[in-house]
């Protein structure tokens, strides 16, 4: 990411940021561009103006709707992935001043207050590049299918209720269930590494939000008669062995999801499971 | 003979109850969705999911309140048999969330939590948190998840929906398959469905910026509309009173903000520029307060929605000249504020970008919900009374079981089918449960119930001695179908050479042009003269649209040509919302036209339905009475008065 990294700011200056942004400015996009999967990518930049509550999916329909670069050459719109603009789907993920977080509820008061300030954007680091700002994120569903992160219900029959929880069972795993599968985590974390082709993805560390939703089933009183099968998929190749313990992944995570807890369960799960095999041979 | 599939298009709740249901009973689904399901737009419900429970049950409560409860809540535009059947559901579909590994809210004893919502008298909506609608969606998402590792469901996401397949006309016609497009490839190719199910969910952005996710645009619905599928009480659209307008989107603002003591106020003169905190109290108009003083900012939410929008929208007052108006929390103490409001007041700081303790919010109404949307039918069920029935009271005498099949036959092959054979409408594109005005937090229930329940029916469908299966369909349809879609995308591919730049022809230009005039003209307050207005600018719009230009002419990943075409799209169903507007000389739930205040009921306790003219390009109107027959007609008033004589319209119900 070289020079972008230097610009992370955190959340104090944000705030200070809003009360000094100035009314009516413009601000300079400078956006990572690739026009599809082996082609090289560039640089291009974009002078867009501000409106009160601004955002980073305002600017980029700004964009869309004049697509000409700020050296005036006509060009074509920007390529992103978005759905929610909430924060509750996940989908306008991308790195943003050498951070990855969703573009929606980045402001732009926030990260570029003067005339003039520059903001990059870039595609998430671990994904394969569709076009543009837009990433193939299948590897991290497909992980969740591999955790078979699912509660093993006999059908959609009227069977009456599920299995009581207490209050505070619930709150634990409610904290869990508000991940969005969007990918922060894995993007920031060191061990996570990039691979464009399937047949690798089970090889290499499988990342927090497939860990943290392991655990999320196994806390469930029907979800963890599947916990061995996901434990072994957990104490395989690729599984939590590979943590380095970098944290950042809960750093990172939009929805505060207690990411490292998660890792930390399922690391003893771990030491049970696999003495619980050696002894039983199963 | 090769195997029967069902396509499922859209997987939001509706669509993946429906693809977990099918695909349970052993037949193959194919599901196709513009976003990762797990990203589809119900993650955006907040409030909770509504159904009669055991606490409730004992305090007098019933599924059959409930039905009447949603009967009133929709001002009784709804047929009334679907709606029965939903609510006998609801309990069994909570139970089913539940075992799914939903986290529902707990009491101290380890039961399901409920909270009290708009509408009733009962604590009957059970919640997860403040994501009520991304936990239900993710517990879908799971069990969808299974079936795919299984084999039994094939995704296609990224894959956007074209058009419908039909065979045969008239009362023969029926749906063979779809053609679509892989949004990233831009391949376009037709797939094989022995039934199709559209599960594509609103159109809020046909009105600009909405509640509504940035996939909402109806697009689907009216390529189906298009392809002759009847749209049914188009008009009826849902407006939030407080919403956060954002530069991309809406944002929902509870209203509780009002609740607490929050005043809403513009400045008294128009263009002023000065900070809120620095207009004197002298200067500043409390629109609810000087208007209402008996109410003042607690009058209802239909009344402060037309307000608020009345003083942007026809006096030009709104804040900075935009449609927007204050909320102001500022003369409150902070603690409280933050002990009361903290949750909701952290979003607007997020997303507004100022800290609401210290800064008048900015709100105005928004587009949340539309509860017209595809025709369909169905065949009705066991419970056939002599005479309908007066208003159900609490603990009064419940006149049907809670057994399925009561109020839909169950599993009749013609459940929620559209007037195409074999064509579906699963969730809110279709315009079946609520009527005029949706109760709050029953929209979640209404989508998981047409998967899990109409599901079934489908398969059924499928599966009838006397069904000529897809597989003998041949090809050549399907082939005809995919070259007229691939030509509409050459050609609109071809226009980007064009760019003479002209800005009228510009795709974005023309969708926030419709977005304005139908937001200002067919939401919220609706007129003969406003809607002719809205109706000649969709003209306009139209005739320009033929002009279009495309940005991009990459042959991968054009993002610009698929809402270009959604435009298109967006504009014809646009009509059809207007003109239904326009012939509906009436006001009922969410319907509300000044010229006509009051709701008649010899004239238009009809559903309105719009059938696509394909010489024309518009849509042709007519209005076919409701079928009731299990509750008679009362007036909506929920035992209280308007402040004032002028607004007989009476308070609505709290969604959310």
């Amino acid at each position: 990411m070289g020079a972008a990294q230097a610009s992370i700011i955190g959340s104090d200056e944000r705030k200070a940021n809003r009360e000094v942004a100035v009314v009516g400015r413009s601000v300079i996009f400078k956006i990572k561009r690739c026009d599809g999967p082996g082609k090289p990518w560039r640089w291009e930049s974009f002078k867009v103006p501000t409106e009160p509550g601004s955002n980073v999916i305002s600017s980029l329909n700004w964009i869309a709707a004049n697509p000409v670069t700020a050296s005036g050459k006509q060009t074509t719109p920007v390529v992103w992935d978005s759905s929610c603009l909430e924060e509750v789907c996940g989908a306008c993920t991308m790195v943003i001043n050498g951070r990855v977080r969703q573009s929606c509820s980045c402001l732009i008061d926030e990260y570029a207050p003067r005339e003039g300030d520059e903001i990059t954007l870039e595609p998430m680091e671990k994904f394969p590049v569709i076009r543009d700002l837009w990433v193939d994120r299948t590897r991290i569903f497909n992980a969740l299918e591999r955790v078979k992160a699912w509660v093993p219900i006999d059908g959609t029959y009227n069977l009456g209720p599920g299995p009581k929880e207490s209050h505070d069972h619930q709150q634990m795993r409610y904290a869990l269930s508000e991940c969005m599968t969007c990918g922060c985590c894995v993007d920031a974390c060191p061990q996570f590494s990039k691979q464009d082709d399937p047949k690798n993805w089970e090889g290499s560390f499988i990342g927090p939000q497939a860990i943290s939703q392991a655990r999320l089933f196994n806390e469930h009183d029907t979800g963890k008669q599947l916990k061995d099968e996901r434990m072994d998929t957990l104490t395989g190749p690729g599984g939590i062995q590979d943590c380095g313990n970098s944290q950042n992944c809960v750093k990172v995570c939009p929805k505060g999801i207690p990411l490292t807890e998660s890792i930390a369960a399922i690391g003893r799960s771990a030491t049970i499971h696999t003495i619980k095999k050696f002894f039983t041979g199963k | 003979m090769t195997e029967q599939r069902v396509i499922v298009v859209g997987g939001g709740l509706a669509g993946l109850a429906a693809s977990i249901r099918i695909a349970e009973a052993g037949v193959p689904v194919d599901l196709f969705s513009m976003v990762p399901v797990k990203r589809s737009h119900s993650v955006c419900a907040q409030g909770g999911i509504n159904a009669c429970n055991e606490v409730a049950r004992q305090q007098g409560y019933s599924e059959y309140q409930h039905f009447d409860e949603t009967l009133i809540g929709g001002d009784f535009l709804q047929d009334q048999h679907p709606v029965l059947e939903m609510t006998n559901w609801a309990p069994k579909i909570i139970d089913l969330l539940d075992r799914m590994g939903v986290p529902f809210n707990r009491s101290s004893e380890g039961y399901r939590d409920l909270r009290l919502f708009g509408g009733s008298l009962f604590k009957r909506t059970h919640f997860s948190g403040a994501t009520t609608g991304q936990q239900l969606l993710y517990a879908l998402d799971e069990q969808n998840r299974r079936f795919v590792s299984e084999g039994k469901v094939t995704e296609y996401n990224f894959w956007e929906f074209l058009y419908p397949i039909t065979e045969g006309q008239g009362d023969n016609k029926r749906a063979v398959g779809i053609v679509a497009q892989d949004m990233r490839t831009m391949q376009i190719r037709s797939f094989r469905g022995d039934a199709v199910i559209m599960a594509t969910g609103g159109c809020g952005l046909v009105f600009g910026k909405s509640t509504n996710s940035v996939i909402c645009t109806g697009g689907a619905a009216s390529r189906c509309y298009q392809a002759g599928a009847w749209y049914a009480n188009a008009e009826m659209i849902q407006v939030h009173p407080t919403a956060i307008p954002g530069a991309d989107k809406c944002r929902l603002m509870s209203e509780s903000a009002r609740g607490e003591g929050g005043r809403v106020w513009v400045p008294s003169k128009i263009g002023d520029t000065r900070k809120p905190k620095d207009i004197p109290e002298n200067e500043r108009y409390y629109i609810l307060e000087e208007r209402y003083p008996k109410y003042g900012n607690l009058v209802p939410r239909d009344i402060a929605t037309r307000e608020i929008f009345d003083v942007c929208v026809n006096e030009g007052m709104g804040v900075d000249g935009q449609n927007q108006v204050y909320l102001d929390l500022t003369h409150m103490d902070p603690d409280y504020l933050t002990e009361k409001l903290g949750g909701i007041l952290d979003i607007y700081e997020k997303f507004a970008g100022q800290d609401p303790r210290f800064n008048p919010m900015k709100i105005f109404p928004a587009v949340h919900y539309s509860m017209g949307g595809m025709w369909t039918t169905y065949t009705p069920g066991n419970y056939q009374p002599d005479e309908p029935r007066a208003e159900h009271k609490p603990k009064g005498d419940i006149p049907v079981g809670t057994e399925i099949g009561q109020g839909l036959k169950e599993g009749a092959p013609n459940n929620a089918m559209t007037n195409i054979t074999g064509l579906y409408a699963f969730g809110e594109v279709n315009f079946a449960y609520h009527g005029a005005t949706r109760l709050g937090a029953n929209a979640l229930l209404s989508c998981i119930f047409d998967g899990i329940c109409n599901g079934v029916s489908v398969v059924n469908y499928i599966r009838d001695e006397n069904f000529k299966p897809v597989s003998e369909t041949d090809q050549s349809v399907f082939d005809a179908a995919t070259k007229v879609q691939q030509d509409k995308h050459d050609a609109l591919l071809a226009t980007t050479a064009n760019g003479t730049g002209n800005k009228d022809n510009n795709p974005y230009q023309i969708a926030f042009e419709m977005g304005e005039i139908m937001n200002a003209q067919s939401t919220v307050v609706k007129t003969k003269a406003g809607l002719e207005k809205c109706l000649a600018k969709l003209d306009e719009l139209s005739a320009r649209y033929k002009n279009v230009e495309l940005g991009d002419g990459a042959m991968w990943t054009n993002q610009s040509l698929s809402f270009t075409r959604t435009v298109g799209d967006m504009l014809i169903l646009a009509e059809a919302i207007a003109k239904a507007g326009l012939l509906r000389e009436e006001s009922r739930g969410s319907h509300y036209r000044t010229d006509f205040p009051e709701r008649d009921d010899d004239k238009f306790w009809k559903a309105s339905i719009a059938k696509f003219n394909a010489t024309t390009g518009k849509s042709d109107i007519e209005f076919v009475p409701v079928k009731a027959g299990l509750v008679k007609l009362r007036p909506r008033t929920y035992g209280k008065t308007a402040p004032e004589k002028t607004d007989t319209k009476t308070p609505e119900p709290a969604n959310a």
